[in-house]
């Protein structure tokens, strides 16, 4: 899963790392840190998986107010 | 004294709670009987208010006040604001309440990126509520601060009618140490039980501390379990 800063939500960690990026001659834009959560999970199919992976985003990964989150399937199966 | 005039304050316990006790003798010393609730408690017991405590529950893992707020005593403590108990989260416990929902918004990382640790000037914007009944409207307290999240975020509708309903009960006076929005110090829930503030008043009740002006929004909720506490005897 990875959960992100919505768009418009002031980002101060991600400015800190921009800045410093282009003090070390970076040419870079807006730089924006979320998180990445791995997660080990059975499941009976990709589709079962998603909708708990989404319900554990709306329920804890992630905050709605002010967090994106995007789902990301391995292909372990 | 008997049991009412000195009422039963719940202070919940979380793993990385850190100012549970200054909470706990800061009630006491403002005449109410303080207990600690461990956070794995699902019954409050017979208390007239609650406070959750500053700190770094759970280490602050996730978010802060993510974790905490799967706790046993967070489900007592729903149950207890949504009878109209009175409930302060002060620092972490204001964080734990907004990723509750008890509480409007969120808590986000210092626009400045560092940790703030300082006194700092608040405005009292509404004297009527159950946690700054003590204080004068438009009054000045001196309290400190000192977070690294301490930045209060609410989408501008949810800002809107906070203002409309006269919710935002405490502002930044001289500075935002945070960036929060609208100098949001501290807010109320809708049907004005539940309240959430970034400074510390438990750290401001004596003279060698600096400022006693904590005394008075602590006063307010150890007035407020007071006058709720049922009659015993």
């Amino acid at each position: 899963m990875y959960v992100r800063p919505k768009p418009g939500i002031l980002d101060p960690q991600g400015q800190a790392v921009g800045s410093s990026l282009r003090q070390l001659g970076f040419d870079v834009g807006e730089a924006r840190v979320g998180r990445v959560v791995d997660l080990e999970l059975q499941a009976r199919d990709p589709a079962q998986a998603r909708a708990e992976l989404r319900l554990m985003c709306e329920q804890l990964l992630a905050n709605p107010l002010i967090e994106s989150y995007e789902i990301e399937l391995a292909d372990d199966a | 004294m008997s049991p009412v005039s000195r009422p039963r304050i719940a202070v919940i316990v979380f793993p990385g709670s850190n100012d549970d006790h200054d909470a706990t003798l800061a009630l006491d010393a403002l005449g109410a009987d303080a207990v600690s609730v461990w956070h794995g408690e699902d019954d409050l017991g017979d208390v007239a208010a609650v406070v959750l405590p500053g700190g770094f529950s759970h280490g602050d893992y996730l978010r802060c006040g993510a974790l905490a707020r799967f706790s046993p005593a967070l489900r007592a403590v729903e149950r207890f604001a949504a009878g109209g108990g009175p409930v302060l989260g002060i620092c972490n416990g204001f964080q734990i309440l907004c990723e509750a929902g008890l509480l409007p918004g969120v808590l986000r990382p210092n626009r400045s990126l560092a940790f703030v640790c300082r006194d700092v000037a608040v405005r009292v914007e509404d004297a009527s509520t159950s946690f700054t009944r003590r204080c004068a409207p438009g009054q000045r307290l001196t309290i400190p601060v000192k977070h690294g999240e301490g930045c209060w975020f609410g989408p501008p509708e949810v800002v809107a009618e906070l203002e409309t309903a006269g919710r935002i009960v405490l502002r930044y006076a001289d500075g935002n140490p945070n960036g929060s929005v609208a100098d949001v110090a501290g807010v109320l829930n809708e049907a004005g039980n539940v309240m959430g503030l970034m400074p510390h008043p438990e750290h401001a009740v004596d003279p060698l501390l600096g400022s006693t002006d904590g005394a008075l929004i602590l006063g307010s909720l150890v007035d407020t379990a007071r006058s709720r506490a049922p009659a015993l005897v």
